[in-house]
């Protein structure tokens, strides 16, 4: 499966949750798959999905997901002993790891050779770690909101993209009904 | 009253409470401050513009959030300022420890200070300089500004302000 074969896949399950998506194709893909007002859709700022996610999820009681990439995790690696060190029981990053720069042309990333963000995550000190194939995410992402405890999931997927539109809703209008949505 | 004291006072009765830092020998009494306040959140951060990405989340989520940082991570973050705090709309107040000014013993210090004002400037970031103790007595009315225009806005502080580097 391609990273958005998966996000179609769990869209039914993101629907009822706050989502910070990452930048690019996989913002796009969410949007154009169940677009709402829990999505926070980032436009650019490569790198920091999981820290706005984190912080989202330290403010507040409701459950956040970061989609992220391997990509972009490899981008802001120090936010992984951030998010160790700062629990957060309802905050899940999901980490769709296709070993590629999917949105610049699928140049690979090191995640896709030796470096295993997985053992990464783990050594910087996150106590839930879960890999899993991509036909499992669903299964996955769902165990992991119903724990109820910080978690760290690492889907393996294939490479691969979609053509789809930019967005182009304003950025101020994504932040004001994302944040009706927190208060709500 | 010291004054890294009443900088955290202030940020307090402005209902700040998450605020995230780099660590900075200047500015190490006020990180101890905001460390010891039952009423903050403090979350360091390993860089500047992932700071930039937890107070966005934070400030999404209902807390008012800060940074306290070195004005080095102006070179670090102006992506991040532009494309994420900016072009969201959303309220950072930067206190910046102003390195590289007068009194300072590290000439590398002085490359990138050379470059603070201009690229904040560059970037129309509001901008003050406590350059004396009583400089300090804005701040309340800075932050104030700052949550009623929902934009960055830079304090630089420099050694002269913070009583030199002692021996040096």
């Amino acid at each position: 499966m391609i990273r958005s074969e998966i996000l179609r896949e769990i869209a039914p399950i993101l629907h009822d949750q706050l989502v910070v998506c990452n930048i690019g194709l996989p913002s796009q893909e969410l949007h154009m798959i169940d677009d709402n007002a829990k999505n926070f859709y980032m436009l650019g700022t490569m790198g920091l999905s999981s820290s706005i996610g984190l912080g989202l999820a330290l403010a507040q009681d409701k459950t956040v997901i970061s989609i992220d990439g391997d990509g972009s995790v490899l981008t802001n690696l120090g936010t992984l002993p951030t998010i160790a060190n700062n629990v957060a029981d309802n905050y899940i990053l999901m980490i769709i790891d296709n070993g590629s720069y999917g949105s610049t042309g699928d140049q690979p990333t090191y995640a896709g050779k030796k470096t295993k963000l997985e053992n990464v995550a783990a050594a910087c000190g996150c106590e839930n770690v879960v890999t899993v194939q991509d036909v499992d995410a669903g299964k996955a992402l769902q165990a992991a909101i119903d724990s109820k405890q910080m978690t760290i999931i690492v889907v393996k997927c294939d490479s691969g993209n979609i053509k789809l539109p930019v967005i182009t809703m304003d950025p101020v209008v994504i932040r004001d009904r994302f944040m009706k949505a927190v208060a709500s | 009253m010291s004054i890294d004291k009443k900088i955290v006072d202030d940020l307090v009765a402005n209902d700040v409470s998450f605020i995230t830092t780099v660590p900075c020998k200047q500015l190490a009494g006020v990180i101890e401050e905001v460390d010891a306040r039952p009423e903050i959140f403090h979350i360091p951060s390993n860089k500047e513009d992932e700071g930039m990405g937890l107070c966005a989340g934070a400030w999404m989520g209902g807390k008012r959030p800060a940074i306290i940082m070195q004005n080095t991570a102006i070179g670090v973050t102006i992506n991040t300022l532009a494309t994420l705090t900016q072009y969201y709309r959303m309220p950072l107040p930067m206190i910046i420890s102003y390195r590289g000014e007068l009194r300072e013993p590290v000439a590398c210090q002085v490359e990138m200070a050379v470059h603070t004002k201009a690229l904040l400037n560059q970037l129309n970031i509001p901008t003050y300089h406590f350059h004396k103790e009583s400089d300090a007595d804005e701040l309340d009315t800075i932050l104030k500004y700052t949550f009623m225009c929902n934009k960055p806005v830079a304090i630089l502080t420099d050694a002269s302000f913070w009583g030199g580097y002692g021996d040096q």
